[in-house]
């Protein structure tokens, strides 16, 4: 275990011997290893493209954004500050609140079930298991993009045409309006994004279940533990860093929702599957709000940064129990 | 000198990166070429037989078009008009004239000389701005009409002659009920005016659906509203005030819809935008007729076993058949880069020299009476009869004919409406209902 210090990190000296690059004076400039030479210099080019594009494509656009948010903005014409209007309208919407109601239900669906598939697929490869291939099909709906699975599915899923339905009538089952009704069609979305990522999310635990030393299950064995309790009492607490880590990456891809959604159902039937960034994308380049589209995408932003914090403290992701 | 080295390979690196998002690829012009945009892929062949003629007679101009599918055409031309790339001239359609009016992206073509009784009735006036000023110069037109499967039709003893005098009113329905019920057949074979029928196994439905029509219903419902006198707005272009709320309005939404609770017309269950519209419906054979476009004629006749035909709108309430006539304009962007070029091609798409030849090419009906003919002739070629999309045109007598509503803030319009329809027909929700969504609507309007 790594014990926290008070004092500054030391640099890790580029050349030389450890210890012998001079003690930094509190409160002056520390001055370069080597006499000055152009060590900055290398290290600012070497961070200089990936700096850009977060400049580019992360600090602009968000400081933008949030700027625009406070106006009313069609993008032809040069936006016009309107204080806290866009927010107070995003209060007082009912078609916001519903919005954020369909992702929530989306999010927790889709996360639910595909959190346990994936964790039920990576115990079940790592213990059963070592080969490639099988990891690599279970990757396989992953290599797809959103948009053509979206459509593959619209296709089998159809009332009246689809496969799916025609095998369902032929069991002499009623046919399923899985896109085409309010209730089934955030669920049918949700299964429809589990099918695409449960192989990756499988994968990402997988890898950290690789970091499990064996010989606990082997000490767990020779004590006449079960596969259940091994499962409970080893790799679940010893996964959780990375369960966690894997829970908030997905969870803010989960509320990102678009393709899928654009694709089957275009935020139908009657706005059941219209989620926040439909309805968001709807607003900006539908009917040319960019500003009301702005205020929500920073609620947005809000929202999925408190659910990401509140997430790593509740489950110590930055916390291992090895060791 | 490795580090400079790095440092010139870098620079380099974040400057041709910087170039090559400055550069795209543009769909800007030069001063000889004109760039056309349009999204109907059928029609691209006959626009080049047009550009062809019109760059014999302006030696030193081109025209370069570009064909697009429908939404991506709309979401390509959105951020054409905000990252400067848009094309000189494009095909406008009127569900969006409002909005590129309220944007200001369109360039005012006055000095075009376009007049109204050169084209179709109504064609021409719908294109000018509430600014008074002209935005569009008339390409094409189409109409509404019941395409049926004859053979179905034949099955269950109903005749062209029958089909076309059809008549419907918002209390029981009349022949237009009455003919759709006896085409609709459940699992059993009964069909839907015989007692025992099954409205939830049906194999058959009378009707096909195209959704819950938004704000205009054009392919839906409009042939009912507006043979039963009800009009969009209060106004025939540039209403203030929409006329959702309006009771002869939801009478007969409440009866369209009716159709599917009775089992003779497909459920809102079994439509979707992407995979199953009323042409699909139709083409599978799970629905006999379709009310569907002028623009949907060769789809509809390019159906494998099915041998579809086209019948008029029933007659409404008011003594009059109706459809909606649609017209499409070319339309110069305020950002073209060779706006005279773009005038001249403009004009030479609204002339007969170029609506002539679109027509010969028999899949649209151009704008001028001329072209127009050209297109008949070419249908009756290929064995199509279209006369109950030109009747309505040519025979006011028994014919209503009506635009899309022309109003500011079409978008919004739309994205409160499509739900609302949607809830109706999907989910059973009132017809009164409409009266907020209406008042909603009016708001945004008079804001």
């Amino acid at each position: 275990m790594t014990v926290a210090s008070s004092s500054p990190p030391s640099r890790l000296p580029l050349r030389g011997v450890e210890g012998t690059a001079p003690k930094p004076k509190p409160g002056k400039k520390r001055e370069r290893d080597g006499g000055g030479r152009g060590d900055g210099a290398l290290a600012a080019l070497f961070i200089a493209p990936a700096m850009l594009g977060f400049l580019v494509f992360l600090l602009w656009p968000t400081l933008r954004g949030i700027y625009l948010s406070f106006t009313r903005f069609n993008l032809l014409t040069p936006a016009e500050w309107v204080g806290l209007d866009n927010y107070d309208r995003m209060i007082h919407d009912p078609i916001f609140w519903d919005s954020l109601t369909v992702t929530v239900e989306y999010v927790v669906i889709n996360i639910g079930i595909q959190t346990v598939a994936a964790l039920a697929i990576a115990v079940l490869l790592q213990r059963l298991t070592q080969s490639a291939m099988l990891r690599g099909v279970v990757l396989t709906p992953y290599l797809m993009s959103n948009v053509v699975a979206g459509l593959v599915w619209l296709w089998v899923l159809d009332t009246q045409l689809g496969i799916g339905n025609e095998i369902i009538s032929g069991l002499g089952i009623d046919r399923i309006p899985f896109l085409a009704d309010e209730t089934w069609a955030i669920p049918t979305i949700a299964m429809i994004n589990v099918w695409r990522h449960v192989g990756y999310t499988a994968l990402l635990l997988f890898a950290g279940l690789q970091a499990i030393p064996n010989d606990m299950y082997e000490a767990a064995k020779v004590d006449g533990a079960s596969e259940w309790r091994m499962f409970w009492r080893i790799t679940m607490p010893l996964l959780r860093p990375v369960l966690a880590v894997v829970l908030i990456m997905t969870v803010i891809g989960s509320f990102q929702v678009f393709d899928t959604v654009a694709v089957t159902t275009a935020g139908g039937p009657a706005n059941a599957t219209n989620v926040l960034q439909f309805y968001i994308y709807g607003s900006a380049f539908g009917r040319f709000q960019f500003g009301y589209a702005s205020a929500m995408s920073v609620a947005l932003l809000v929202v999925l940064s408190a659910i990401t914090v509140l997430q790593y403290r509740l489950t110590r992701a930055g916390q291992t129990d090895l060791g | 000198m490795r580090l400079r080295t790095l440092t010139a390979l870098a620079g380099a690196l974040a400057l041709s990166l910087v170039t090559g998002c400055a550069n795209g690829d543009s769909t800007g012009s030069s001063s000889n070429t004109v760039t056309y945009w349009l999204w109907d892929a059928n029609q691209l062949p006959a626009y080049q037989a047009c550009a062809k003629g019109f760059e014999k007679e302006n030696p030193g101009l081109k025209v370069k078009i570009t064909q697009l599918g429908w939404s991506d055409y709309w979401t390509k031309l959105t951020a054409g008009f905000i990252a400067g790339t848009q094309p000189d001239v494009f095909t406008d359609h009127i569900q969006k004239f409002g909005q590129f009016a309220d944007l200001k992206v369109l360039e005012p073509l006055d000095d075009l000389g376009i007049k109204e009784a050169d084209y179709q009735p109504g064609l021409a006036a719908n294109w000018i701005g509430q600014d008074g000023h002209r935005y569009g110069a008339p390409k094409d037109w189409d109409t509404v009409a019941l395409f049926y499967n004859q053979k179905m039709a034949k099955d269950a003893g109903l005749t062209a002659e029958q089909l076309n005098a059809l008549s419907w009113n918002p209390e029981d329905g009349g022949t237009f009920e009455k003919a759709i019920a006896h085409l609709t057949i459940d699992k059993n074979g009964k069909r839907g005016d015989e007692p025992g029928f099954d409205k939830n196994n049906v194999k058959v439905y009378g009707l096909a659906s195209n959704g819950g029509g938004m704000g205009d219903g054009q392919t839906q419902w409009s042939p009912f509203t507006a043979s039963a006198g009800w009009s969009y707005t209060d106004k025939a272009r540039w209403g203030t005030k929409y006329q959702y709320d309006s009771e002869t309005f939801q009478s007969v939404v409440k009866w369209y819809f009716g159709l599917a609770k009775k089992g003779y017309m497909v459920p809102f269950t079994d439509y979707n935008i992407q995979s199953n519209q009323a042409n699909t419906q139709v083409s599978a054979g799970k629905a006999a007729a379709a009310f569907d476009g002028a623009w949907m004629i060769s789809t509809y006749k390019g159906f494998k076993g099915r041998d579809m035909k086209a019948a008029f709108t029933p007659v409404g309430p008011t003594g009059k058949r109706a459809t909606m006539m649609n017209g499409l304009a070319d339309s110069i962007t305020k950002g073209s880069d060779n706006k005279a070029g773009a005038r001249k091609w403009v004009a030479y798409l609204a002339s007969d020299a170029c609506q002539t030849v679109v027509g010969k090419y028999g899949i649209v009906f151009p704008a001028t009476p001329a072209g127009t003919e050209a297109a008949e002739a070419a249908y009756k070629k290929q064995g199509i009869d279209v006369t109950a999309f030109t009747e309505p045109v040519e025979n006011k007598k028994d014919f209503r004919t009506f635009s899309y509503p022309i109003t500011n803030y079409a978008a919004d319009v739309t994205a409160l409406m499509q739900p609302a329809m949607e809830d109706i027909y999907g989910n059973g929700t009132p017809v009164s209902s409409l009266d907020e969504v209406n008042d909603q609507i009016n708001f945004i309007l008079n804001q």
